[in-house]
Formats: C-alpha cells, structure tokens, sequence
C-alpha cells in the first residue's frame, strides 16, 4: 500500500492511499506501529486519499492508538473522506480516537 | 421454516417503563397533529406506516429465546432466556390439553440470561411432556438444577412434572432432531458458547449469538464464514459497536453490527437479524443502530446485498 510521510514540526504526518482492507491493512498496520514506536511520538493520519476502511483497518487503527496512548504519544486522523467519516462514526471510532477536519487544524490544535 | 423471536434482549431482561410509554405516547400524538385520524382503519394506517417503530412499538425486553418453526410435531427453540415464558404460554393456548408435548431446546450456552426463563417455562410442570435440552457443555444438568436450588428458587428442578433429558453434542456434527439437521459450532465467550445451524428442505438458519469475533484478516477461509455460507438467515449477536468490541469491552464475548455486516456479506446470507441487543439502549438507539447497519451494508457491499433486520420479540420471519 502507498503511504507518503511528511513532517510538519514534531508531527509526522502519515498518507496512505486507496483502501484499507484485508489486502492493505497488514502493511499499514505494520507503517502505522513504526511511526508510533516507543518514543511517544506525535503521527497525524491524513486520511483525505483513503476512500474505504473495513473492520480489519479499523483494528489496525485501535492497535496503534492503544499503542500511542502506552508510550505516552499522540495519534491522529485528519481528512476523513464522507464514506469513511461515515464508517467512523457507524463503528463509534469517532469516541476513541481524535478526528480533525483537516492536517491543518490537526497542526493548530497541536502547536 | 418460520423463527419466531420471543427474546432479543442481551445479558438482562430490559422492560420499558411508565416514563417511556409516555414518551412514545406524546411522539405520537405531536405526530399525529393535523391529520384526519377520525376512523379506526386511518389510526391503524397511521400507526403502522408512518409512526417510525421505535414510537409504535417496541423490540421488546426479554432475553435470548428463538423458536424455529419448521412445520413438525416437535418444538425446536434456541435457548432458555426469559423469552421461553411467552413461549410457554403461547404454547398452552394453542394445545388442550397441554400434555405429550416435546420440546428440543438447544443451548448456546448456560450464562444465567440464556436459562433464567426455564423455572417459568409452564410447560415444564406439566406431566407427560418431554422436553429434551441439547448442548454442547458438560455441566448442562447442573448449570439447570443450580439454577432451581434454594434459595434461589421455591421449586427444585428434579420436582418438575415434565420428563427432562440432556443430549449431548460435539461441535462439527450434523444431527438429525425434530425433522431438522442441526449443526453446532464452537465460538469465542467466556466458558464457551456453540452456534448452531439449521436446515430443512434446503433452507438454513444460524443462531449465533455470545460470539465474539478477535480475526485480524477476515476471508473465506474463516470458519465463521463457511458456518454461515449461503444462510437464509443468521441470527448474529451485534451488541456492541466495533470501537467497544475490540476496547473496553474486548475478551466480553460479544460482537458488532460492522462484523456482522462483513462476515454475512462474504458468506452470501440472505439476511442477517441483529441481536441480543445492549440492554442499555432503549428503542431510539436501537432503531438508530438498525439504520446504521443498513447504511454500512449498503457502503461496504460488494455485489452482494445482505437483507438486515433488527430482531425484536415477537418478531416472525418466514424463510
């Protein structure tokens, strides 16, 4: 799965692309816990070119939020596209992990 | 085959109160404001097409009972929660004398709401009626007489009138009971639970329920997508949201509405009826979750439409 990084200050922002599914979720998982690491890192997730998350992506998202919350980090997502803010919202994911409108608000809230 | 639905509620009976009858009541009648409601038949239209379900009715409060109707002499009933009280009664109105019944219950498991109706199953009292309890644990007698013993109850299970047999099953196995073949499967709860399948005449229906799902690559080679394969319809235990299930409330031994959507759309069931539902969540929330349910499986549909409904007690399904 294509998944650019950037940084933007202390935030290192995270852009996978296409779906998130059984195909896809095994590599972004494994991206995701990388950034996420031992450190207490700060990873935005922008999801604005993700256009579908099944189940599976949203286990890899709890794995690694549970994660961020354990080394003390911070882990974000941005961008939802509509199907997939309506996924988050079906699925309550809305409750556990924090969602911003965009990269750039991610990035205010956080400086 | 017909199911009938006489116990939804998951975990603890959940009765409305005077509060929320008022509630629905007032609804109704705010909705009802400038409509000609002057005949008996524009009320009953009324209520029946425009009042949304949540306002009209309710899904009711008893926990897990499910009757499979398949057209025999016997009864086949999934599990003993308080639901089997209505059945009990449904069944002494229609047979008189109510004598020489035979009943198969089969369990998904002995934790107190999936059992907590027997001691007020009437026909239980009832010599001459045989009622056989298949299951898949060993401790099924026990569970059953704990549950009758003082103090916690006035009449002790060895004194019911009616002839009482435990069977037991092995997961895996097809058995032939009552006219219907009947498969049980092994799931994830705490001290186990079994779904079962059954077919007749090549219908099939899934009871599963008490089930959680902890898969983190889900595909046809999943058990629990072969179990429900081409199901009429699989009665699947969506307590809980996705983000719940796998947090806070992960290894409690329930599942979601997102998972169930995604295993009945991969086993190509006709529909799926969400059950065992949070007795926390009144009727509103539990429409809503209906509705959302519908959304997701239209979102994540994949050339094959799943049918969802939102079980509720006395709810009948023809398959």
């Amino acid at each position: 799965m294509e998944i650019g990084e950037t940084r933007r200050g202390q935030i290192l922002v995270l852009t996978p692309v296409g779906r998130i599914d059984n195909e896809t979720s095994p590599a972004f998982q494994a991206k995701l816990l990388g950034a996420v690491g031992t450190n207490g890192a700060t990873v935005l997730l922008d999801m604005s070119k993700v256009d579908y998350l099944s189940s599976v992506g949203l286990r890899a998202l709890m794995v690694a939020s549970k994660q961020a919350k354990a080394v003390n980090g911070r882990m974000a997502v941005a961008g939802l596209h509509p199907m997939v803010k309506e996924i988050f919202a079906i699925s309550r994911f809305n409750y556990v992990i924090q969602v911003f409108d965009g990269v750039d608000d991610a990035v205010a809230a956080w400086s | 085959m017909l199911v009938r639905f006489w116990g939804t509620r998951g975990s603890l009976p959940a009765p409305i109160n005077h509060k929320t009858v008022r509630a629905k009541l007032r609804e109704a009648l705010l909705l009802a404001r400038g409509r000609s409601l002057d005949t008996p038949e524009t009320v009953d239209a009324f209520i029946d097409r425009e009042l949304p379900f949540s306002v009209a009715g309710t899904f009711g409060g008893n926990s897990s009972c499910v009757q499979i109707d398949a057209g025999t002499n016997e009864f086949v009933v999934c599990d003993l929660g308080s639901g089997v009280r209505d059945f009990g009664h449904y069944v002494l109105a229609k047979h008189k004398p109510p004598q020489g019944l035979r009943f198969n219950f089969f369990m998904s498991h002995f934790h107190w709401d999936h059992i907590m109706g027997f001691p007020f199953f009437a026909p239980a009292y009832v010599p001459g009626n045989v009622i056989r309890i298949h299951g898949c644990h060993s401790i099924m007698h026990e569970a059953m007489v704990r549950q009758q013993s003082a103090p916690c109850f006035p009449v002790d299970f060895e004194r019911l009138g009616a002839t009482i047999e435990f069977v037991p099953l092995e997961p895996g196995r097809v058995y032939e009971v009552a006219g219907v073949s009947v498969r049980p499967m092994k799931q994830f709860h705490s001290g186990d639970s079994y779904g079962y399948r059954f077919t007749k005449d090549g219908k099939s229906i899934v009871y599963s329920t008490d089930s959680e799902h902890k898969f983190e690559t889900v595909n046809d080679s999943y058990p629990f997508v072969e179990f429900f394969r081409n199901a009429d319809l699989v009665i699947f235990d969506a307590m809980y949201s996705l983000a719940e299930a796998i947090s806070v409330k992960e290894d409690w031994g329930h599942s979601s509405n997102i998972v169930a959507v995604e295993l009945t759309q991969l086993a190509r069931a006709k529909r799926l009826a969400l059950f065992h539902h949070e007795p926390a969540f009144d009727d509103k929330m539990i429409e809503t979750v209906f509705a959302e349910t519908v959304r997701f499986e239209e979102i994540s549909r994949d050339g094959h439409r799943v049918e969802v409904i939102s079980a509720y007690d006395g709810l009948e399904i023809v398959i």
